[in-house]
């Protein structure tokens, strides 16, 4: 995709983590805050067995005119991981000029606790290499606000302060789109809670 | 013009389904199977439309075929290895063809990301002689399903569409339309026609002859295959997301764009190769378009260089066909895997966990259980297809020899799919099997649709519930006993009894879907550090729940479901509940969020 100086930038978003961190919902947030906003945007998920605790990816491209919904390696301008070792993972995928925001919640995978492997150490030190990282402690966030569930809405709040071209009403306006309205006022201020962690 | 089209956000199979719906379609059957399921499942929320979970995919197709030849506008969804299943169907169809317009949709998976093998179904249209059209995105996935009608009542055919797991699961923007209202075709009896005996069907094969020629015809002039004049150097000839592979990594190629995949349009593909002075063919998994092309005599460059197992994402074609590396380091290597895992609290966990300790020979099943083959249960031999866990187990015990113990394995949905014949066969041969089957009244792995075991139906009103027990017994079985899926005891020893008994034998294992039953949680147990020896005998049950810190092993309080399995297999008693707990629930965990699909 050609870089383009415009107030929306045309941007890849990578989204990884565990099967059940609600990795689908955030991919479905940014790709509605760049389609209510006139970009062409597209948004891939993963269905199936997969789901089921394992590791788990969500791509989102916006811009004026995308093609495949699959963003190449090194080519995220943003790797969202909910999860560190998720992060490491999938830490080819973002551009060495793009940006890692992770969580740094561990969840150690059955080859960790039953198969006597290692659970990687210094993960930020070693996504540093690839890119900038910002490490946010979203699940510690969320858990203290009482809905563990809502770290993925925090890792977007944190997200949001980097991302160019979109207001914190625009993003406030796709989260409220995808969430169900029971859980809307703890999800903005799961969101707040992010775009503060960031700023410090 | 009025007011201005509304456009939305979609994925590409709720736009088939729209797609379906706006073509004026009123019948939709399926047997769910990913990447397809959601197809069906977006049909049944529109009222116009009367969709229903079939239990295999050949009584889909079938039924499709009645309501089709019947005058109503059909739409048939299913993945891959579904079309093995209805392919019986599939091929006298071809020869009688339709009344109102009836479409297949085949939901390929390139990569595998959630079937047993990467089969082209390309190759089912050219087998069987039925048009194919396959999409790129979501738009052009609702746009050709009203074209699919509208050929399939033309050219009197059935009509494929293909779409792959990536157009499937993609969100793009569609522009909506108005359902048009197609009424019925009048049924008029014509045997000639619809009764394949072999005096029609001859006669009704040089009637599809006839029709291929057409259709031949039709694909050189179909709209939707374009051709794309850039670069005079290259060119590509491509189709499905494909296309929008070599969109984004060779943009500066001149492209073919196949949307009618067969018939092949060969005079479009000569006229394209005239004009660029290189040709590549560009598509996943198997050859086939560039066995067309070579056919023609023209030279073409495609598999050389791609591989034909996995995806061809755009990533790859920069590197095998720009011999471009990505601008960032390779991926980080030998980090732990992480492979799917049953949910905490699965009904499965309790008994693939006795049939892996009692190293039984397992002929397993399609379903989330497949997981059982891998560590820590290996508790599954083999997995082939629908059905074969109970007629495996059935050819297995022709040929074992004592102390060979075997014992089949299937889910509920499973059973009703293409396990029961397996029984009826069994038991009339004179078989001695045991079989397992696990009843969790719901096809789980595909995002919990409902199988007749259910007792109630897609649009989730009581529907009839078969009971498996009595379904056993009617094909025979004598020996059928039902077992709580978490009473490890229990299992155990009706394990050991049947698989010792020289006749037939079915164990019905019980237990709820997490997802479905979020009711059946309990509270959470706790390991008491001072009774726990750290022997890790718990961690064989493989539950994301039981982890160890700081060598202390613990209940992740969140994450437990209180199955209290692990309480069960604890050789020092040292996971607990105390009645001091009751009450205090833990926080809902992670998996609440998504419910699978």
């Amino acid at each position: 995709m050609t870089e383009k100086t415009e107030a929306r930038p045309a941007a890849n978003v990578l989204l990884v983590g565990v099967g059940g961190q609600g990795i689908v919902l955030a991919s479905q947030v940014l790709a509605r805050l760049a389609f209510d906003a006139g970009l062409d945007a597209k948004q891939n998920e993963v269905h199936g067995l997969s789901q089921r605790g394992g590791s788990v990816t969500g791509h989102v491209r916006w811009g004026r005119e995308v093609f495949t919904p699959v963003i190449m390696e090194g080519e995220a301008h943003f790797l969202l991981a909910l999860e560190e070792l998720e992060a490491l993972r999938w830490a080819h995928f973002v551009r060495p000029d793009g940006l890692v925001v992770a969580d740094s919640r561990h969840i150690a995978p059955a080859s960790v606790t039953a198969g006597g492997e290692q659970y990687p150490e210094d993960i930020p030190g070693r996504l540093r290499e690839f890119a900038e990282t910002l490490s946010v402690p979203g699940y510690q966030i969320a858990l203290e606000m009482g809905v563990p569930r809502a770290a993925n809405v925090v890792l977007l709040g944190a997200l949001s302060t980097r991302v160019p071209g979109f207001s914190a009403g625009e993003w406030k306006a796709a989260v409220s789109a995808h969430v169900p309205e029971k859980f809307l006022d703890v999800n903005l201020a799961a969101f707040d809670r992010g775009r503060e962690s960031a700023d410090r | 013009m009025g007011k201005k089209a509304k456009r939305q956000l979609m994925f590409g199979n709720e736009a088939v389904a729209r797609g379906a719906w706006e073509a004026g379609c009123t019948v939709a059957t399926a047997y769910p199977g990913t990447p397809a399921t959601e197809i069906n499942e977006f049909c049944a929320i529109y009222p116009e439309i009367d969709a229903e979970w079939s239990v295999n995919e050949k009584v889909a197709l079938e039924s499709g075929i009645g309501a089709a030849f019947a005058g109503a506008r059909t739409l048939v969804s299913m993945k891959q290895v579904g079309v093995n299943v209805a392919a019986d169907a599939l091929f006298s169809l071809a020869y009688a063809g339709v009344n109102a317009g009836l479409v297949i949709v085949t939901a390929d998976e390139p990569g595998l990301h959630s079937s047993q093998n990467e089969q082209d179904n390309r190759f089912y249209a050219k087998f069987a002689q039925v048009p194919m059209l396959e999409p790129s995105d979501s738009q052009e996935a609702k746009d050709l399903v009203a074209v699919a009608f509208e050929i399939s009542e033309k050219h009197d055919t059935p009509v494929f569409l293909r779409l792959t797991t990536r157009v499937c699961h993609s969100r793009c923007a569609v522009t909506l339309g108005e359902r048009r209202e197609v009424p019925r075709r009048p049924y008029v009896k014509n045997s000639d026609k619809y009764a394949m005996v072999p005096s029609h069907a001859y006669k009704r094969h040089f009637d599809l002859e006839k029709r291929q020629t057409m259709l031949e015809a039709v694909a050189e002039t179909f709209e939707g295959n374009r051709l794309e004049m850039r670069s005079l150097e290259y060119g590509v000839v491509t189709s499905g997301i494909s296309y929008m592979n070599v969109r984004e990594a060779l943009p500066d190629f001149s492209t073919l764009k196949i949307t009618m995949t067969y018939p092949v349009p060969h005079q479009l593909i000569r006229n394209f190769a005239s004009q660029v002075n290189k040709l590549y063919v560009i598509e996943e998994n198997r050859p086939f378009l560039e066995e067309e092309i070579l056919a023609l005599g023209i030279p073409v460059e495609g598999k050389q260089q791609l591989l034909r197992v996995g995806e061809l994402p755009a990533s790859a074609l920069r590197r095998r066909i720009l011999h471009k590396e990505s601008r960032q380091k390779h991926a980080v290597e030998g980090l732990p895997k992480r492979p799917p895992q049953f949910c905490p609290g699965c009904l499965h966990r309790g008994i693939f966990y006795l049939l892996g300790r009692k190293k039984l020979i397992v002929t397993g099943d399609i379903g989330c259980y497949g997981l059982a083959c891998l560590p820590p249960y290996d508790a599954m031999d083999t997995l082939i297809d629908m059905g074969a866990g109970i007629s495996m187990a059935h050819g297995f015990d022709k040929v074992v020899e004592d102390g060979e113990r075997v014992v089949g394995v299937v889910g509920d949905s499973t059973f009703f799919h293409s396990g029961m014949t397996g029984v009826a066969s069994a038991v009339f041969n004179r078989g001695v099997s045991t079989w397992v089957i696990i009843d969790n009244r719901i096809t789980a792995m595909t995002g919990h649709q409902p199988d007749p075991a259910s007792g109630y139906g897609i649009d989730r009103l009581p529907a009839p519930r078969l009971d498996i027990e009595t379904v056993c017994r009617a094909l025979g079985v004598k020996r059928v006993q039902r077992v709580d899926a978490f009473d490890l005891e229990a299992m155990s020893e009706l394990l050991d009894a049947e698989t010792a008994a020289k006749e037939p034998s079915v164990i019905i294992v019980e237990g709820p879907c997490v997802f479905v039953d979020r009711a059946s949680r309990s509270d959470a147990w706790e390991v008491d550090q001072a009774a726990c020896v750290r022997c890790k005998s718990c961690f064989r049950l493989g539950c994301p729940a039981i982890t160890i810190e700081d060598d202390e092993v613990r209940v992740v309080a969140e994450m437990c479901w209180g199955c209290g399995l692990c309480a069960q297999v604890c050789p020092r008693k040292a996971i607990k509940r105390g009645p001091d707990k009751v009450g205090e629930r833990a926080s809902p965990r992670a998996l609440d969020e998504e419910s699978g699909a």
